[in-house]
């Protein structure tokens, strides 16, 4: 058990690093659509709540499972697709004929 | 436990999840980066669906379907002025979804009756505390960004002490779960208790520094996705919750700098509490005000080289971005070189003006941040502010005793000629009088943005 939990302490604090690499490359003119977007990407969460949702008997484990599996699922089919959306108009066709 | 192609496929995620995030370094690589983001979800979701302990798939069917169904029609209804209260739903959900996962795990263990570990009870704890307290307090923000209760913040005695005493008896009582992990009575109360604790944490928090609240919420939604995916020792957990916790945390840094103030200042000052805000007119500002009509303001800008646009949040109250555009696409057409000047906090979240003017189909190239544009004011002829006020106060950078000395502004006061389009002399979010009002060379065009703007088209069309 120690053992893994140095494993994932790993992973947390490197994956850390790299998101710290990554995100102050997002120019402020994309700050919305990231946070829009890695808020969905905060939406894996739904992963725990399949698993907790999906067990073979019915109770209050369970069920709470199914309420965070529906949580979950609006912010990441909302989050993916409201950015989409925000990220069309920066592409839009007039902005590519100015190009 | 896992069956290894799962792990695999929670990998190939992570990978998606990191060169997603890579691409939106800039507009044009930025749509295919989301959608790898969402294939990475995808095949995330896709690979948990074989996980040997999901039996029964009708409790995840309803609520993905009710997830799915709201979030795909959120997303398509979204006004873009409303972003800032989608994406604080959004984190509140996030965070609750968190909490709930936290908590049934805690629980599934107690009806097996199975003693979780501390490296399994510490991140419940933990995941519960954060989770619960995203949640309330991004709801306290929906609800003073869409104005539902009101947005000046909301003080009373004792209040830090009131929020100390809750957070020290959270750890208490966190604590004593950790020792006793099957008293779910106790994990009830720290949801109850950390979700008091998210309101009471917001409300004192002014409108005005919402950016700052929404992005530390951001955060938390992932720091909270992180706890959970320790407690279910999931590494695509922890990867995507670390990605969106640094993501959140770079923004919130931002966004304090962008106000010149400390994280501490944001959470703890409650800004605008005290300083009384003062009446319509012109008694708050000293000097003579020079005003002028919009065929003033078509004559000056025809006579232009160049014009900087600021756009305020007050431009998008007034839905005034399309008018703008065509003006901004008009002065262009004429010869004379167009830019408009990005503040950091000049909406309501970080980015939010830009992605507004994008809506009016303004091409990306000609929005600039503030550091790139600043140094150009002294050079151009005009500079149009519609609708932002303490973003281009001079007193920021020129009066040690402003309240908002050291914010750094757009130096609109260095052009030539400063056109300032406003609804009267109020002064703005900060309540702090703003002297470029009545500097020589700035002309006051009162009225609505939207009008303002029409009449000043219309009158560069006649020329």
């Amino acid at each position: 058990m120690e053992e893994s939990f140095a494993l994932i302490i790993t992973i947390f604090v490197l994956a850390m690093f790299v998101g710290f690499e990554v995100i102050t490359k997002v120019p402020p003119t994309l700050h919305t659509p990231l946070m829009s977007g890695s808020n969905a990407i905060s939406g894996i969460t739904i992963i725990g709540a399949l698993i907790s949702a999906a067990a073979e008997n019915i109770t209050l484990s369970s069920t709470l499972g199914i309420i965070a599996v529906a949580l979950a699922t609006v912010n990441v089919v909302g989050g993916f697709l409201v950015t989409d959306r925000m990220l069309k108009m920066f592409t839009s066709k007039r902005s590519k004929e100015n190009r | 436990m896992t069956a290894s192609w799962i792990g695999f496929a929670y990998l190939l995620a992570s990978a998606l999840f990191i060169l997603g995030m890579k691409r939106l370094g800039s507009p044009r690589t930025a749509p295919a980066g989301n959608r790898m983001a969402a294939v990475g979800m995808l095949i995330a979701i896709v690979a948990t669906l074989f996980h040997e302990e999901i039996v029964r798939f009708e409790g995840i069917v309803a609520g993905a379907t009710v997830g799915a169904l709201i979030g795909a029609i959120a997303a398509q209804r979204v006004k873009m002025t409303a972003m800032p209260q989608m994406v604080a739903t959004f984190n509140g959900l996030g965070g609750g979804a968190s909490a709930l996962v936290a908590g049934a795990e805690l629980i599934r263990l107690a009806e097996q009756g199975v003693a979780p570990s501390p490296f399994v009870s510490v991140p419940i704890v933990l995941g519960t505390l954060i989770g619960a307290v995203t949640f309330t307090g991004s709801f306290v923000a929906f609800a003073k960004l869409q104005e539902l209760i009101s947005g000046k913040p909301t003080v009373f005695p004792l209040q830090h002490l009131l929020n100390l005493v809750l957070g020290l008896g959270l750890l208490g009582l966190g604590g004593a779960l950790i020792l006793q992990p099957e008293e779910l009575r106790l994990f009830w109360t720290i949801l109850g208790l950390a979700g008091l604790l998210g309101v009471l944490l917001v409300i004192p928090i002014g409108g005005a520094d919402m950016p700052v609240v929404i992005s530390l919420l951001n955060s938390y939604s992932g720091l909270a996705a992180c706890a959970t995916g320790f407690v279910i020792q999931n590494h695509a957990l922890i990867i995507g919750g670390s990605l969106v916790g640094a993501s959140g945390i770079i923004l919130t840094q931002i966004m304090c700098r962008a106000m010149n103030r400390s994280l501490a200042n944001v959470l703890f000052g409650g800004f605008g509490a005290t300083t009384t805000r003062t009446g319509a007119g012109p008694a708050s500002a000293t000097g003579p005000v020079k005003s002028g009509s919009a065929e003033d303001a078509a004559a000056i800008l025809d006579a232009a080289r160049s014009v900087i646009i600021v756009p305020g949040y007050g431009l998008a109250v007034a839905q005034a971005q399309h008018v703008v555009r065509e003006l901004g696409d008009r002065l262009i057409q004429r010869g004379i070189n167009v830019k408009y000047a990005i503040h950091p906090v000049a909406g309501r979240m970080p980015g939010h003006m830009n992605v507004l003017l994008a809506e009016a189909d303004v091409p990306y190239e000609l929005l600039i941040e503030m550091e790139e544009i600043n140094p150009s004011f002294p050079h151009t002829d005009v500079a149009l502010v519609i609708g932002a006020n303490d973003v281009t106060n001079p007193s920021a950078r020129d009066d040690p005793s402003s309240e908002i000395y050291g914010m750094p502004i757009l130096e609109v006061d260095r052009a030539r000629t400063v056109m300032v389009c406003k609804r009267s002399l109020n002064p703005g979010f900060a309540g702090v009088d703003n002297p470029l009002f009545t500097l020589p060379q700035t002309m006051m065009l009162f009225g609505d943005g939207k009008k303002m703007m029409e009449e000043v088209l219309r009158a560069i069309n006649e020329i």
